[in-house]
């Protein structure tokens, strides 16, 4: 069942942004997904996709001032109608965060309050959301600490978060987040501050989370290996929009946006023979259009001809892939019959 | 011929406490006793987690940091041993690439400046109009416009202020580039470009490299030999590819097998030993085999006595564990206390159908 | 096919490298920034404001501010003052003196006071600072040394209480202007001294210090090209909130009476001091409490101006706002 349905996302930084004047900068621009029940939904891009950007709109952890945020988030709380995370009163939404909606962030040392011990943190939440009290409050907040597989948690609680280690403050975060057993878990970037070894701890853990309670989870990372291993279903992103919506085997398979296909061939794999050359995307995320003149992606593109900058291009049912595979690209990888019909620009040009 | 080669390198910090006067209440063992040799035009990988001493290691080679005892011998010269300006000469052919582009260059500084400080230092090129030809010929070879020249470090993109970083060595003429983490600020997409850089100006220039980072998958793509370090000292050398087909010592294989690959089929089916607990402090490190905290193969007595020698085990490939045989054969097996869950039992997570739009379970 | 065109040299345009512009600096960029702040507006324009009645004040005075003209119209002892009129826009002083001629001339010893103590306390506090971070930085254990002492010495500088301090100095010293000018400058020796250690302490340990020294580039250099510019800014910043804070301790130490001993001579801490015991709480607008409200107005004004523009560069300074 769905449980949170993500429609036409936007979010745009108005006013001024250090020193800078203008109309505005496009964030996010009309994203859409869906994440059901027990399902691990990946967002992933670099930095200035908009990735966070998104996860922060949902969670209404934007600033109020400057930002102006559209679109729909429907979310299928506990309560008897679903509602729209985005209008939501800010006291209403509060209430439903850390209960129905609970979020992991990258950097977990700035998501703790320095000067509190763990354990009082945790029964926070515990006192908060659930009502429990004294005793039972720590007993309960040492089980869960347990659960996210922190070794003499009693100990623990007492301790404050710079005597713990990246990892165990992560596992302590996770542990916060999941007091409540929320029905929906957005974790962003939650491993890239830490070492492979942790972060394969962190990542089973949150994989019997979502085995073991049913809670669906959002992902949001740059690192595809770890969407490969976690996430059911994968939405790219580039310049604030969806490039491409796949199952992961589908994604993995054959990426059918450019940019998804040029991600890949640019990530050095273990299992790769050695001396293989990677095929890096050229230039960088400043080179872009913007949405609406064409594809954002077009100055990157090797793939680009006139047709990429008539309009912004749609997301459409991959020709001939079955099943939801979604690509937002006039020239899709491995449709090579169509791209081999236009005549490539620089011919074009030069004719 | 080997270029560079550390024997027995160590770099202890004090710790310093104290009301009035600081006094010295222990070192922290940042690097405990290296040795190794990097063969001239190759590329040597060091890999190991956040407090490993990678790091310290990567600057002690360059004397940016106080090197406790040990020798550094490059080209047949002890660096250690070298008073300090005669190192700040040496320095002409030891250059290193900083992990944060923007941070390692001076931010009040053009690029201009940035690029000509190294060859001032050392009374490189004849006269400015010299000096800027070269520079013009360094931007080409790492592909930056001959306009970066009167810019700001902030006017730049991640990916091509590691292009400056890499020029800023390269005006020098090096003969040995250590890399610190060169590729782990940037972009996927843009990490590529930088790596194949590396790449193709080793090819063309013959440098040779030494390249830190704690992705074992871009140390593995870019190195000819690796050696895997873990609090303070090597605990595996081989041949890049050899290490990938056989990581004899735990600690690589529990390594190995936490990187995640882009491929779901590999990712779902591959073998996975999950360590318990965390890194040790280098303040205190255990005795005996430094891993025996974590090890999932720990034996009892030898292991927590007797620090494992790095040795031979054929072709060059080096370990340091008592057990490295028996493990590989099988005849040592993970001890109960700490096993490892090395097969991955859950089952592979379902497809989703239509993502975007529709889904299909029904709760 | 011309929109296509378009298009295509917009893309083109865009793929290019944009060789075109030029490099703007750190300051280049601060100043940009500081053009489109009100508050460093405002601040910069009360600073001038005041600057240029502290150069141009004494001719602008139309009567002289020491001679006691109207003597014989103020009555202090049964609290007859004469208030503003045609020829005295502010009225009379409790010895017959202009009060605005005082003013406008009063303004330049202030900012005299103001400026050469904060001199005295950025100078002396930047050599001991600047000496000590770049010994701990670069020094090795001599330098370590060199830097506890002079700390320590800071630290006992910075743990008496300010005014007790320049008050000490004044006793030594004995009472003059000078003495007020170097009281208050020792009091920020050490501010400045701690500021710029812990700034160049700061620098020394950033990338690009060690990238330099990895250059081979000689330890001088580094220190003098590349950490002390770059510590520079808290101490620009602080230098103009300083200011502020020494036009006021002066007032303070004139208030007290440790200033000029020539009373005569026009000073807004030193009227202040003398117009205190007329002063009534309940009118201020009473010309027996103008003559304190008046140079005490100066004194908030141009402080709060220094203030105003100390902190807007702090802000313009600030490489997290950098865009």
């Amino acid at each position: 069942m769905t449980l949170l349905s993500v429609e036409e996302l936007s979010v745009t930084f108005t006013g001024r942004d250090g020193g800078r004047r203008g109309p505005g900068t496009d964030a996010v621009c009309g994203v859409s997904f869906t994440v059901a029940e027990g399902e691990v939904a990946g967002l992933v891009g670099e930095s200035g996709c908009g990735k966070s950007v998104t996860s922060l709109a949902l969670m209404g952890l934007l600033p109020r001032r400057g930002v102006r945020v559209g679109g729909r988030a429907v979310f299928r709380h506990s309560g008897p109608d679903p509602v729209d995370l985005l209008s939501l009163p800010p006291a209403a939404l509060r209430d439903l965060r850390g209960r129905q909606l609970a979020m992991i962030f990258q950097d977990p040392l700035s998501s703790l309050n320095p000067v509190v011990p763990i354990g009082v943190q945790v029964t926070e939440v515990l006192t908060r959301h659930r009502g429990l009290r004294g005793r039972a409050a720590r007993a309960e907040a040492a089980h869960l600490l347990e659960r996210g597989g922190i070794p003499d948690p009693t100990r623990r609680l007492k301790e404050y978060p710079h005597q713990l280690s990246g990892g165990m403050r992560q596992r302590a975060l996770i542990a916060m987040a999941v007091a409540c057993a929320p029905r929906l878990l957005i974790a962003d970037e939650p491993t890239t501050a830490l070492d492979v070894t942790i972060q394969a701890q962190i990542l089973e853990l949150l994989r019997e989370l979502v085995d073991d309670q049913g809670t669906a989870l959002l992902m949001i990372t740059h690192d595809l290996g770890v969407v490969a291993g976690i996430c059911d279903s994968v939405h790219v992103l580039y310049a604030g929009k969806v490039v491409e919506a796949a199952g992961r085997r589908a994604l993995f398979a054959a990426p059918a946006h450019p940019y998804a296909h040029g991600l890949l061939g640019s990530v050095p794999r273990l299992d790769a023979p050695r001396g293989e050359r990677l095929h890096p995307v050229r230039g960088s995320i400043n080179d872009r259009l913007s949405w609406p003149d064409g594809c954002a992606f077009a100055p990157r593109c090797d793939r680009y001809t006139l047709e990429c900058l008539d309009a912004t291009p749609e997301l459409t049912a991959l020709p001939g892939a079955t099943g939801g595979h979604l690509v937002r690209c006039v020239h899709p990888v491995g449709n090579e019959g169509s791209a081999a019909a236009d005549t490539p620009t620089e011919r074009e040009a030069s004719a | 011929m080997s270029l560079l080669e550390l024997d027995d390198v160590k770099v202890h910090f004090p710790v310093r406490r104290g009301l009035l006067f600081d006094r010295v209440v222990g070192y922290v063992h940042a690097v405990d006793g290296v040795s190794l040799t990097v063969e001239a035009g190759r590329t040597y990988g060091l890999v190991g987690e956040s407090g490993c001493g990678k790091t310290t290691l990567g600057r002690a080679v360059l004397r940016l940091t106080d090197i406790t005892s040990g020798r550094v011998l490059f080209d047949g010269t002890d660096l250690a041993a070298l008073p300090g300006e005669a190192m700040r000469r040496a320095r002409r052919r030891l250059q290193m690439i900083f992990q944060d582009p923007l941070g390692s260059l001076d931010p009040r500084q053009n690029i201009e400046s940035a690029l000509t400080e190294g060859m001032a230092a050392h009374g490189l090129g004849d006269g400015r109009a010299g000096r800027r030809a070269r520079i013009r010929d360094v931007l080409e070879r790492v592909g930056l416009p001959a306009g970066a020249l009167s810019r700001y470090p902030h006017e730049f993109s991640g990916g091509q202020r590691q292009r400056i970083g890499i020029a800023r060595a390269l005006v020098l003429e090096p003969d040995l580039i250590i890399c610190d983490e060169p590729v782990s600020a940037l972009d996927v997409s843009v990490q590529a470009q930088v790596l194949n850089l590396l790449e193709e100006l080793q090819d063309s220039l013959g440098l040779t490299y030494v390249v830190i980072a704690h992705d074992l998958a871009v140390v593995r793509h870019i190195s000819d030999r690796v050696g895997v370090m873990y609090l303070g000292g090597l605990v595996e050398e081989a041949d890049s590819d050899t290490l990938y087909a056989e990581p004899r010592h735990p600690y690589t294989r529990a390594l190995m097998s936490a990187v995640p690959v882009p491929d779901p089929d590999l990712e779902d089916n591959r073998e996975r030993i999950l360590l318990r607990g965390d890194l040790p402090s280098p303040a205190s490190p255990p005795a005996g085999c430094r891993f025996h905290t974590r090890c999932p193969w720990r034996q009892p007595e030898r292991c927590d006595t007797e620090r494992p020698e790095l040795t031979d085990i054929g072709g060059g490939h080096r370990v340091a564990c008592h057990y490295a045989a028996g493990i590989a054969d099988g005849t040592v097996r993970p001890t109960t206390e700490l096993a490892p869950r090395v097969l991955r039992d859950v089952p592979p997570p379902r497809e989703a159908a239509e993502p975007a739009r529709e889904t299909m379970t029904d709760g | 096919m011309t929109i296509r065109t378009e298009k295509l040299d917009r893309l083109a345009e865009l793929t290019a490298r944009r060789d075109t512009t030029t490099g703007a600096g750190l300051w280049t960029e601060a100043l940009r920034r500081l053009r489109g702040s009100k508050m460093a507006l405002t601040g910069a324009a009360v600073i001038t404001v005041f600057v240029v009645i502290a150069v141009v004040g004494p001719w602008l005075a139309p009567h002289d501010p020491t001679a006691q003209t109207w003597r014989d119209e103020v009555f202090v002892n049964r609290a007859l003052f004469v208030g503003p009129r045609s020829g005295n826009w502010l009225g009379l002083d409790h010895l017959g003196r202009d009060q605005f001629s005082r003013l406008l001339v009063g303004a330049r010893h202030t900012l005299l006071v103001g400026v050469v103590s904060t001199l005295i306390g950025l100078v002396a506090g930047a050599l001991v600072g600047g000496v000590s971070g770049a010994a701990l930085a670069f020094g090795g254990r001599a330098g370590r040394g060199l830097d506890t002492v002079l700390m320590r010495g800071v630290d006992m500088l910075l743990a008496l209480p300010s005014l007790l301090l320049a008050v000490s100095v004044a006793a030594v010293m004995g009472q003059s202007l000078t003495t007020v000018m170097i009281a208050v400058g020792v009091v920020q020796i050490p501010v400045f001294a701690r500021l710029l250690r812990g700034s160049m302490l700061a620098q020394a340990h950033a990338d690009y210090v060690l990238a330099a020294r990895a250059l081979g580039v000689r330890r001088r250099r580094v220190v003098l090209a590349h950490v002390l510019p770059n510590s520079l800014g808290p101490v620009i910043v602080q230098t103009t909130l300083a200011l502020a804070t020494a036009i006021i301790e002066a007032a303070a130490l004139s208030y007290l009476g440790l200033g000029n001993p020539d009373a005569a001579q026009p000073e807004w801490g030193v009227m202040l001091a003398q117009a205190e015991r007329f002063f009534v709480p309940e009118d201020l607008l009473d010309q027996a409490s103008l003559m304190a409200v008046c140079p005490a107005l100066g004194i908030i004004v141009t402080a709060l101006g220094f203030t105003l523009l100390g902190e807007a560069l702090r802000e313009a300074l600030d490489p997290k706002l950098r865009g």
